[in-house]
């Protein structure tokens, strides 16, 4: 049960981080379906650093450089998508599969160019192994065994959160989602808020990327991605109706399915039942599509999000 | 670029000219990675992936036996990319089509290793998976409001996770080997019929499949051009709420396509995996050919015909990928080029408004026309997120 809880509580910050990214970008009015490419990018960016960083790093500096690798290389990687989408009106769903497969392909290259040239020929493999930079995350509360990394989520909830409700700047951002011609005739620049909303989304999945492979693993294999989580967060993200505390509950919800796929072996009863580990892992799919034909008939989503903004129209 | 003739400001080939340019420069920037990876084998390795089976020119044999191969692992991608244009059409984006392609796999791998029937009814079970999965998206996207891209991204994980647990038992899969057990050794009877196999080398995956693609494509092409069906897609596509206005049914239209283009992506599985070329292995995450798909239905400029040459191309480039050097390179290397053009893809709006902008004091109108076709495509796309959305309520109000 208390790894349940341990598995809970990361699943729900990755959840909660990608999910929020999500929702300030679909609120300025872009559509980011690459948030599961930029935690790919953002996680690569953290494990090369965790790799990297001497073992006799202190535990502050490494955890530090580990976020802000993955912050900034998250940040970078939503460039591709605010400039393809913002200045060149891009058609977004496209772009977002567009940078899934690019996060994929050329983290699975960059890894295996850096395996191979470390390894002076040996090692072709697309995997990564921070044991020791896994380990410095860890600390004990009691019997639980936490991670600094959830510590930051619920920092970075509350901010978000705060930020959301209570600043001109969010008002601004969502605005633009809502009627970015309206915001433009206050002196709004959309063009900078839609801007502002992809790299937030950018620094906010970066880091859930990174929390993703290293909270619970100390290796990681590169070519698989991040296996479907930025999706799910985008499915949180709807049910949680483009509201940051909406969000929060909605993502330990998803995060409890997704954990039962990993420690079910371990709870008694769940394992006597005669459902095997595949099973479990497809629950968190069916219950957030079972959640969304619920709920999105009264789906509140910003209304001109998916629409390039041009000056000229109506 | 040569301007002032006619011919350039069609909007066909401007399309084809932008698209040109997409594989272009995505070549030339693999080139680049290529560069920064390792400098002194960089040509030779963009070389190798250009020349690709063209590296046995010297035997005739070898030369078309490799060119069939290439034609066989063409037909999935192909079939996928016209599930997913022929959705977009009507304004759905059918991420699902990797997910329909699954479960066409787990079909027609199934009926064929396990069940023993004969490759027409496989092939069958693959068009009826893929049909049940998209009509799954199809309901929730028409009835109960769901974005299909979500729904769709749902719908290929639990495809996904349905397969292995299917495809894993001991009847199907070979447990020394961990894949699916060769449908030609198990059920001769259940692999497709042979194609040309003479004149390409004897490769005996050379199958009906080649032929049937081409004759899907061009049947896309007629039923989207030239029947009333096509015309009330694109209708439903371009302005959902003007096309029930006219008395078309929305809801019935959106649930066929992505009925008809779940069938196709079974059918690409089936035409692939019942020639015998590849087996199933228990996957992590869902096969690539539906998302491969969305690029080359974009590559190929939306068009059916496009999308075979499209397809061709990607599929050229991506088995280049095996000829490098894996001293020097990865073969990924192929697929970040490809995943490169894809991105590109995107800028082929902009590309075409650069066309005309050159172009606009020669020919006006037609330059008009393009924009014309743009406009449209742009207002199929926000048709379809807006589909997602209630009309009332501001942001304002939670403040």
């Amino acid at each position: 049960m208390l790894l349940l809880l341990q598995y809970t509580l990361i699943f729900s910050s990755v959840l909660i981080l990608v999910a929020l990214g999500g929702m300030f970008s679909e609120r300025s009015g872009i559509i980011n379906l690459g948030l599961e490419g930029i935690m790919v990018f953002g996680a690569m960016a953290g494990a090369m650093v965790m790799v990297l960083l001497p073992e006799s790093t202190p535990k502050a500096v490494l955890i530090i450089l580990t976020l802000a690798a993955s912050a900034i290389m998250g940040m970078l990687a939503s460039l591709f998508i605010a400039v393809a989408c913002i200045n060149f009106k891009a058609d977004q769903t496209l772009i977002g599969t567009a940078v899934n497969m690019l996060a994929t392909a050329s983290v699975t290259v960059i890894v295996k160019a850096f395996n191979t040239k470390r390894s002076g020929g040996t090692d072709f493999s697309a995997k990564l192994d921070y044991v020791s930079g896994h380990n410095k995350f860890v600390f004990n509360a009691g019997k639980l065994q936490l991670s600094w990394f959830i510590i930051v989520a619920a920092v970075l909830l509350v901010c978000a959160t705060v930020l959301f409700y209570k600043t001109k700047f969010a008002l601004r951002l969502r605005a633009c989602g809502e009627h970015p011609q309206a915001a433009d005739s206050v002196g709004i620049n959309v063009f900078k808020m839609r801007y502002a909303g992809v790299l937030m989304s950018g620094f906010l999945a970066g880091i859930g990327g990174i929390i993703y492979i290293a909270a619970a693993n100390s290796t990681w294999h590169f070519n698989y991605g991040v296996a479907g989580a930025g999706f799910l967060a985008l499915a949180v993200m709807i049910f949680g109706q483009w509201k940051p505390e909406r969000i929060a509950w909605a993502a330990v919800l998803f995060a409890i399915f997704k954990s039962l796929s990993n420690v079910y072996m371990g709870i008694g009863f769940l394992s006597a039942l005669p459902i095997t580990g595949t099973v479990y892992n497809m629950f968190p799919y069916i219950v957030s599509l079972l959640v969304l034909v619920f709920t999105s008939g009264k789906s509140r989503a910003p209304k001109a999000e998916g629409i390039p903004y041009d000056k000229g129209s109506r | 670029m040569k301007e002032k003739t006619p011919f350039l400001k069609r909007p066909g080939v401007q399309t084809a000219l932008a698209s040109l340019l997409c594989a272009v420069l995505g070549i030339l920037i693999g080139f680049i990675v290529l560069l920064l990876m390792n400098p002194a084998h960089a040509a030779e390795g963009m070389w190798a992936i250009l020349k690709n089976f063209f590296k046995y020119s010297n035997n005739t044999k070898n030369l078309m036996y490799y060119f069939g191969s290439t034609l066989v692992k063409s037909v999935p991608v192909i079939l996928c990319a016209e599930a997913i244009l022929f959705a977009y059409k009507a304004g759905l984006f059918n991420i699902g089509a990797a997910g329909q392609y699954t479960v066409g796999i787990l079909a027609c791998v199934y009926t064929a290793v396990a069940l023993h029937w004969n490759w027409f009814f496989a092939l069958l079970a693959a068009i009826v998976a893929g049909a049940v999965w998209g009509l799954l998206g199809g309901i929730v996207k028409a009835f109960f409001n769901v974005n299909e891209v979500i729904a769709g991204i749902m719908l290929n994980w639990i495809g996904l996770y349905l397969t292995n647990i299917v495809l894993g038992r001991e009847t199907v899969m070979d447990t020394t080997k961990s894949e699916t057990y060769e449908i030609v050794k198990v059920n001769p009877s259940g692999t497709l019929p042979g194609f040309l196999q003479g004149l390409f080398g004897g490769n005996q995956y050379m199958t009906i499949a080649i032929p049937l693609a081409v004759i899907i494509a061009i049947l896309i092409k007629i039923v989207l051009n030239k029947t009333t069906f096509g015309y009330e897609l694109k209708a439903t596509g371009y302005n959902k709420e003007a096309a029930r206005y006219a008395g078309m049914n929305a809801k019935r239209n959106i649930v066929l396509t992505l009925v008809i283009s779940g069938a196709i992506s079974g059918l690409a599985a089936g035409s692939y995996y019942l020639t015998g070329i590849e087996h199933f292995k228990i996957a992590s995450s869902v096969p690539g050919m539906g998302f491969n798909g969305i690029a080359v239905a974009f590559l190929g400029g939306l068009d059916p015909i496009g999308a075979i040459v499209a397809g061709l191309f990607v599929e050229y480039i991506t088995l280049g990928g095996q000829y490098l050097n894996t001293n020097y390179f990865n073969p990924q290397v192929a697929d970040l080029m490809v995943s490169i053009i894809i991105y590109l893809c995107g800028f082929v709006l902009f590309i075409k408004h650069i066309f005309n902008k050159n172009k606009a004091s020669v020919g006006a109108v037609n330059a008009n026309a393009v924009t014309d076709a743009d406009a449209a495509a742009n207002e199929a796309a926000k048709s379809a997120i807006e589909k997602t959305k209630t009309p009332d309520t501001g942001a304002e109000k939670e403040v």
